[in-house]
């Protein structure tokens, strides 16, 4: 688990096309475990990947443009920001980009 | 601060206001006051309150909570600032002076002053009595310890005294005995049961709360009672109260029987307390009596309200009329309206007695021999209804344990509208009335929570304000701040307001949230366009063209059923469990489920099956209630290792999909047997497994109508029954819903119910909206309209559901066989790591 008072973390983690579109994935980042997201919208987005209801692979969800469905039990979290509108606890948000072509995450 | 006047001093500000006191702090004397203050009495009056309890004035109607609350029970009013109706600097605000713990003894009508029990003596131009009532403590033997205390172990149950009284002896005490079965009675007995004491209810009539109820009603609230381990007492008196030690010990009845106790609650009834009145000249007889506008008929400067007031022979001991009165003692007093008149109430009450839920208006039961009564029995549900009409007018109506319909019968009571033609529509909704429409019809000025008397405009009006909430206008209308019993229909009434839940949706009719059109609009669109891919489909059809996390599943599902031949394969439309065919479970594991047509396996599966169990170390083995065989507790990147090991194909027992058909012996083995019943489910499983629809299918054959397989409850179930014949049912279940299964025909041959079945399932699967059941879709196209089509043939589509099932049929290609290798990068890659899987314990099947 990161906090801010922990130095940034960054990873690279291989191309991009390891995610296929409109699907997440998950991976390691130091000890964090992170899902990264590719919406068909376009974009990359990470989160932690353990959804703070009762712990579902969120990287195992349904995504659109906007939002991420946990496949235990349907919450929903901003791929943005990590936000829960449906009630349960927001899961914390990374950045995520491409870099010629690879997938780069960084942990603040 | 108790300041005592003599006479009026130093003339000052306050001195040029007329001086209203109003004696007795209870519900009425707050409610009268308050009214008086939303009428500009602030200005017009220094007013001075005296109250004997030393608090602010409290609900009274939450005592029994205050009970139950302190047991860990749930109560309604979270707060327990609720239980007071205004706080002691509510006073300070207002410039209300506040004697609390003084009682006045007397009134000097000519002086126009009241003296206190401290020697007070106080002037008014205007008093208000509101002196309510107390406990009657029938006179008994043992009851009293001296002229003014009870015995120890003895209570009333009437004041915040009383309650915490109680609550500090409940602690030591094992067994209570509870004198008068009314509701008061019967408040207080749940409450001491929630305590862990033995309750037993005295009462001297067959009929418990015979205020209330009659005696069939009385019968259904006395067996939910029972249930709940209440000891009832019926058509017994109490003699005497025994004591040991000057301790209560027990009571002895009438008969002269015994019944050891510890403690006693006396509930036998409320006297208005009119001994104020008496001494001081005013017409008393149950209860002060006064005129229409609620001044005592001897002195126009003396009102009254509440359980010590008569009006026209009536002494009223609820809460409703009391708001009546409060706003008309208020109207005349504070001259907003000085000629209003109170003309007495039609009592109508809601309640909650220990649980259960009661309502009751007018008569309890038909007095004239051409009144109409209509009543409804359910007593293993503990549900007793009743309404009696009288000329076309409802008159009277009693709900005991079910009270959905109390807002439209209290319409219908206090409006003396008209009834439908069938009567038995007041209690049930016959066709598709639902409730959410009925508060939006109520009429404006129907009371929605008695006990703080706010009507339905008064909410209305709260919305129209800028309320968007429920919570918000219950806060400021104090609706659902009493007893709690209303909170359901305030919620239904603001929401109604609000154009929220209470309203049509359209979106209700769309086949997935993110595509505004019913299903026949988006298949057409989706078979004109020939959109053949998820993400075409939200381009095409979506607003903005966006995506909809919600729709995809039931898209990707839609699409496969259209396009068996060429629908492009978009894995991220897929659920996860579509994505690697098997059913996700609570700790990010997968069960695997092979199949096993019609529940039969032999020696060599078996011994596969176990052989795979123990090379991956699975958790668990479980046989499902569809006859098949549970792997469960596999992680995601070993479900293709399993697979192979296992050499089966998938049971699919994941998706949206054919599940499986459970079939009995039949005649193989069974003396019973009149069908082959496992040849039949083999069969049927063979031919559609996989087939995809809006929601799962579980089917079942069996082989007699002894029906062991429980097809009557399932999707399809088939039942051999005489003559070579199979008979077919659609629309059963058995889960969270339980249905029996209507009889779509009765066919003579295998091959016809191999047919029907898929031609059933193929409309099924054209017509059901997403995650439509069969138990909802059959009841929703009807019975009749379904043996038509997939039957009768009148569409003439018959052949046409045949060829595109038949179509599905052909392309069906086994998901743990085509997926031995990636579909998608990563498809089975862990999307947990660092979470050690399995998390669930590893149970060893022997061992427990």
């Amino acid at each position: 688990m990161s906090t801010d008072a922990q130095p940034a973390v960054e990873a690279r983690l291989g191309p991009v096309d390891q995610i296929p579109l409109g699907e997440g994935r998950a991976f390691l980042v130091g000890d964090e475990p992170v899902a990264v997201f590719r919406p068909r919208s376009g974009g990359l987005h990470a989160l932690r990947a353990i959804c703070p209801h009762r712990g579902g692979p969120l990287a195992d969800g349904l995504v659109d443009g906007e939002v991420v469905m946990c496949p235990l039990h349907n919450h929903q979290f901003s791929l943005a920001d990590g936000t829960c509108a449906t009630g349960a606890d927001d899961v914390t948000a990374y950045a995520a980009t491409e870099e010629d072509g690879e997938l780069v995450v960084r942990l603040h | 601060m108790t300041q005592t006047a003599t006479r009026p001093e130093t003339p000052d500000a306050a001195s040029t206001k007329s001086r209203l006191v109003v004696v007795g702090n209870g519900m009425s004397g707050a409610r009268a006051l308050e009214e008086i203050l939303a009428r500009g009495g602030g200005e017009q009056f220094a007013v001075t309150v005296f109250g004997d309890e030393p608090y602010g004035n409290y609900n009274r109607i939450l005592l029994s909570e205050v009970l139950a609350g302190a047991a860990g029970e749930a109560v309604d009013n979270e707060d327990s600032d609720d239980l007071y109706l205004n706080p002691l600097d509510w006073y300070d605000e207002n410039g209300i002076t506040l004697h609390a713990g003084v009682r006045i003894v007397r009134i000097d009508r000519h002086a126009k002053v009241v003296l206190g029990d401290d020697g007070s003596v106080t002037p008014y131009d205007v008093l208000v009595l509101a002196t309510g009532s107390r406990s009657f403590f029938p006179p008994m033997e043992g009851m009293w310890a001296s002229d003014t205390e009870l015995t120890p172990g003895v209570f009333g149950f009437r004041s915040l005294d009383d309650a915490q009284a109680m609550l500090a002896h409940v602690e030591q005490h094992r067994t209570a005995v509870v004198i008068g079965g009314g509701l008061l009675g019967l408040e207080a007995a749940a409450g001491l049961q929630a305590h862990g004491v033995a309750v037993h209810v005295v009462h001297p009539t067959e009929v418990l709360m015979n205020q209330q109820l009659e005696a069939e009603a009385s019968k259904v609230l006395r067996s939910k009672l029972e249930q709940m381990g209440m000891h009832l007492h019926l058509g017994v008196k109490t003699n005497e109260i025994l004591t040991a030690d000057g301790r209560v010990s027990g009571v002895r009845f009438t008969d002269g029987s015994d019944l050891a106790c510890d403690m006693v609650v006396v509930t036998a009834g409320i006297r208005p307390n009119i001994g104020l009145a008496m001494v001081s000249g005013l017409e008393t007889q149950r209860a002060i009596v006064v005129d229409d506008k609620m001044r005592s008929v001897d002195d126009d400067a003396i009102f009254v309200v509440g359980e010590c007031a008569q009006h026209r022979g009536e002494v009223y001991g609820v809460v409703g009329p009391l708001w009546e009165q409060a706003a008309v003692l208020a109207d005349v007093v504070t001259g907003a309206d000085p000629d209003a008149e109170y003309h007495g109430s039609r009592l109508a009450t809601k309640l909650k007695v220990a649980g259960v839920d009661v309502a009751q208006m007018g008569v309890k039961a038909p007095e004239r021999a051409s009144d109409e009564f209509v009543q409804f029995s359910e007593t293993g549900r503990g549900v007793y209804q009743t309404v009696v009409i009288r000329d076309g007018t409802l008159i009277g109506a009693t709900l005991v344990g079910d009270v959905s319909k109390v807002a439209a019968l209290t319409q219908a009571f206090d409006s003396r509208s008209a009834l439908p033609e069938e009567r038995v529509k007041l209690l049930f909704d016959l066709g598709s009335a639902g409730d959410a429409s009925a508060a939006a019809d109520l009429p404006d000025d129907t009371q929605i929570c008695n006990c703080n008397g706010v009507s339905k405009g008064d909410l209305v009006a709260c919305v129209e304000h800028g309320a968007e909430s429920v919570s918000a206008c219950m806060a400021q209308t104090r609706a659902g701040k009493g007893c709690g019993s209303c909170k359901g229909l305030v919620k239904e009434v603001v929401e109604a307001a609000l154009g929220g839940a209470g309203v049509e949706d359209p979106a209700d009719s769309y086949y997935v949230p993110g595509i505004p059109l019913d299903k026949p609009t988006l298949m057409r669109e989706i078979r004109t366009r020939e959109l053949k891919s998820v993400s075409s489909v939200f381009a095409a059809l979506a607003p903005e063209g966006k995506e909809h996390v919600g729709s995809k599943m039931g898209l990707t599902a839609l699409l496969r059923m259209m396009w068996p031949d060429d629908v492009v394969d978009e894995r991220d439309g897929r659920f996860i469990n579509d994505r690697v065919h098997a059913n996700i479970q609570r700790d990010g594991t997968f069960s695997v489920v092979p199949r096993m047509s019609g529940g039969v396996t032999d020696a060599a599966q078996l011994r596969r099956i176990a052989d795979v169990a123990e090379k991956h170390d699975i958790p668990m083995i479980k046989l499902t209630g569809g006859q098949r065989i549970d792997l469960l507790g596999v992680p995601k990147e070993k479900l293709p290792e399993v697979w192979a090991d296992l050499d089966m194909p998938s049971g699919w027992a994941y998706g949206k999909s054919f599940r499986t058909v459970k079939t009995c012996v039949g005649t193989d083995f069974c003396r019973f047997g009149l069908g082959d019943s496992t040849r039949l489910g083999i069969d049927l499983e063979e031919r559609y497994k996989g087939i995809e629809g809006p929601a799962k299918m579980k089917l079942a054959v069996s082989g007699c109508p002894r029906n062991c397989a429980e097809s009557m409850v399932k999707d399809v179930g088939l039942v051999a029954v005489e003559g070579g014949k199979w008979q077919i049912y659609v629309g059963g279940a058995a889960g969270a819903t339980i249905r029996q299964g209507d009889v779509l025909a009765t066919v003579d041959t295998h091959e016809e119910a191999m047919t029907i079945t898929g031609r059933f399932l193929q409309y099924y699967r054209e017509n059901a909206n997403w995650l439509e059941r069969t138990y909802d879709f059959v009841p929703r196209m009807g019975l009749d309209h379904i043996i038509a089509v997939v039957v009768d043939d009148t569409e003439g589509i018959a052949a046409e559901l045949d060829a595109r099932m038949q179509a599905s049929v052909d392309r069906y290609v086994d998901p743990w066989a085509a997926d031995q290798t990636e579909a998608t990068p990563g498809q089975f890659h862990d999307a947990l790591p660092l979470v050690p899987l399995p998390q669930v314990p590893v149970r060893e099947g022997s061992s427990r």
